[in-house]
């Protein structure tokens, strides 16, 4: 079997980000990108897949920057067997990026698609389910734990107050949660191979996809603080100041 | 203008979400219709007729439904779409999974996690964890929303709008429910309680989270939540975890002992009402955010402040 790994290329989650003072974004120039954690997460799970002998070649797929060939490489660094990169500049929507892998996945073939539940810039949690639906597939998100069966996945999801297990026939979607594995680190000798792995440079016009954006981001803005309030004494200050100031006991 | 608000529900009680879902509706304004998509969810469906502001309910019944799978459920509201402006979830795990779909399937380019409605087509939203907020104006015709429901109140209960019974919408078959593991509790969920208390690494094991934490969320009737480092380090189970990664919270009273206040937990708790930290590093960046700040040893301090409530 083939897995395809889409994978998208963030501000690195340690990375304080800046608002630009003109409200036209967040800054991004100077600033580390790395690949968004949730992908690591499903690189890793295909991996597992591969390496449990269930699957045979897995292929990642990242749509960006010509800078985003970094984050393929680093992909391939830990252990994935080819890279696809198209190219498009710009802040590309969910939905577009959906389109494009639905493209990829028809001439890939691939039985699984695992990719991140959300990527952590613009928090939308859609690409994964978007792309299930232009596929006519399944879908199980936010797993945790995935598992092969014959012609089926078993994926236990994370979902609110607990776990939902489902059962999806294949070719299906997974989309990860941050518990379903602790992703690897690429090794210095493996960093060097994966300089020679095959990487295939396409852009978003071979596909006839149109990536202009549907939504228009009028403004970009620091959220309102939150102001420090006061320090109390001791735990019947606490107490009194929360009954008779703040009313909330 | 009609809004389709898809009901978050158990196929017994009607979400809290829901109705905060249905405050959202109301503030883009138009006719505000409520689906219930479940298995025997009739008492759920009864419920949303009462909540304020909703004209009308659909209720579809059927076995494909019982488990919320994304498939089935996504081609209903497909289904159901020609009638409406606007599709709208509460963005809860139910919710995040299937309105995608809808989009996608209708071309339509979701705008995820509404926290303020601007007006009927511009709408706020976070990105980068909560650090910046972005207005965004969709141009699709037809709009798929969800909405973060800590951001809107719910609506009330002296509506009595119709049970309309609809059809459903087939199922593909892709995908089967295998089983659920609801941890049971007879605390409130932490995303509708009113009261909560959560812990951090400070706690040192989850034997003392237990013993510490515990006895003051029981005396308050609090939900219980925890810091990604307290869940990480074992102290605390996968579904306590406030933050960007867990649950993003909003109680009128949130209590953080022992926390330090990383960002990414501050992203899940801070449009809390009042906020309390009681922290022995009088430096830690929670106390930047807390209305009442308590420097103190919180082995000390908490039993103390169960003893006095």
């Amino acid at each position: 079997m083939k897995i395809l790994v889409p994978v998208k290329r963030v501000v690195d989650y340690n990375v304080k980000i800046r608002v630009k003072p003109d409200g036209s974004g967040v800054e991004l120039a100077n600033v580390k990108m790395s690949m968004n954690p949730f992908d690591e997460i499903a690189v890793e799970e295909a991996l597992r897949l591969k390496e449990a002998g269930k699957a045979e070649e897995v292929v990642v797929v990242s749509i960006g920057p010509a800078k985003a060939e970094e984050t393929l490489r680093t992909a391939l660094a830990m252990g994935a067997d080819r890279a696809i990169l198209i190219e498009a500049e710009g802040a590309v929507e969910p939905l577009a990026v959906a389109k494009l892998l639905k493209s990829v996945a028809d001439e890939e073939k691939p039985e699984l698609v695992i990719l991140g539940k959300q990527a952590i810039d613009d928090d939308a949690n859609q690409t994964g389910q978007m792309l299930g639906a232009l596929l006519g597939w399944g879908q199980a998100t936010f797993a945790s734990k995935v598992e092969l069966g014959d012609g089926k996945a078993e994926v236990t999801r994370e979902i609110d107050g607990g776990l939902q297990t489902i059962s999806v026939k294949l070719p299906a979607i997974v989309t990860t949660d941050l518990r379903l594995n602790e992703p690897r680190y690429a090794s210095l000798p493996n960093i060097m191979k994966a300089k020679k792995k095959p990487l295939d440079k396409k852009s978003a016009a071979d596909f006839g996809v149109d990536v202009s954006p549907r939504l228009e981001v009028l403004k970009t803005e620091e959220p309102e603080g939150r102001k420090a309030g006061v320090k109390v004494a001791d735990v019947a200050e606490l107490v009194d100041k929360l009954k008779n100031e703040a009313g909330v006991l | 203008m009609a809004i389709l608000v898809f009901a978050e529900h158990d196929n017994e009680t009607l979400s809290e979400q829901t109705a905060k879902a249905v405050d959202a509706a109301a503030k883009i304004g138009g006719d505000v219709h409520v689906l219930v998509a479940g298995k025997g969810a009739g008492s759920a469906a009864q419920a949303a007729g009462k909540l304020d502001g909703v004209a009308k309910v659909l209720h579809a019944d059927a076995d494909d439904y019982a488990h919320g799978l994304a498939e089935p459920v996504a081609d209903l509201i497909v289904k159901l779409a020609d009638g409406y402006d606007v599709l709208l979830a509460p963005a809860t795990s139910a919710g995040k999974n299937v309105m995608p779909r809808v989009a996608a399937l209708l071309d339509v380019m979701q705008i995820s996690d509404v926290m303020e409605v601007v007006s009927a087509d511009t709408f706020k939203r976070p990105i980068y964890a909560g650090n910046a907020i972005q207005t965004v104006k969709s141009n699709d015709a037809k709009k798929v929303i969800t909405v973060r429901t800590s951001t809107f109140s719910a609506v009330g209960n002296g509506g009595s709008a119709s049970v309309e019974t609809i059809d459903g919408a087939g199922n593909p078959g892709v995908s089967t429910f295998v089983k659920e593991a609801i941890a049971e509790s007879d605390r409130p969920e932490l995303t509708s309680a009113r009261v909560i208390i959560s812990g951090g690494r400070a706690l040192g094991s989850s034997e003392k989270f237990q013993e510490v934490i515990l006895p003051v969320a029981d005396k308050l009737g609090a939900a219980v939540g925890a810091s990604r480092a307290a869940v990480d380090a074992g102290y605390a189970p996968n579904d306590w975890q406030v933050g960007q990664t867990g649950k993003v919270v909003a109680p009128e009273l949130y209590i953080a002992c022992g926390i330090s206040g990383a960002i990414q937990h501050l992203a899940g708790m801070k449009d809390s009402k009042v906020i309390v930290a009681i922290n022995k590093d009088e430096d830690a960046p929670i106390f930047q955010v807390a209305d009442y700040g308590l420097v103190a040893d919180l082995f000390e301090a908490l039993p103390e402040f169960e003893k006095a409530l």
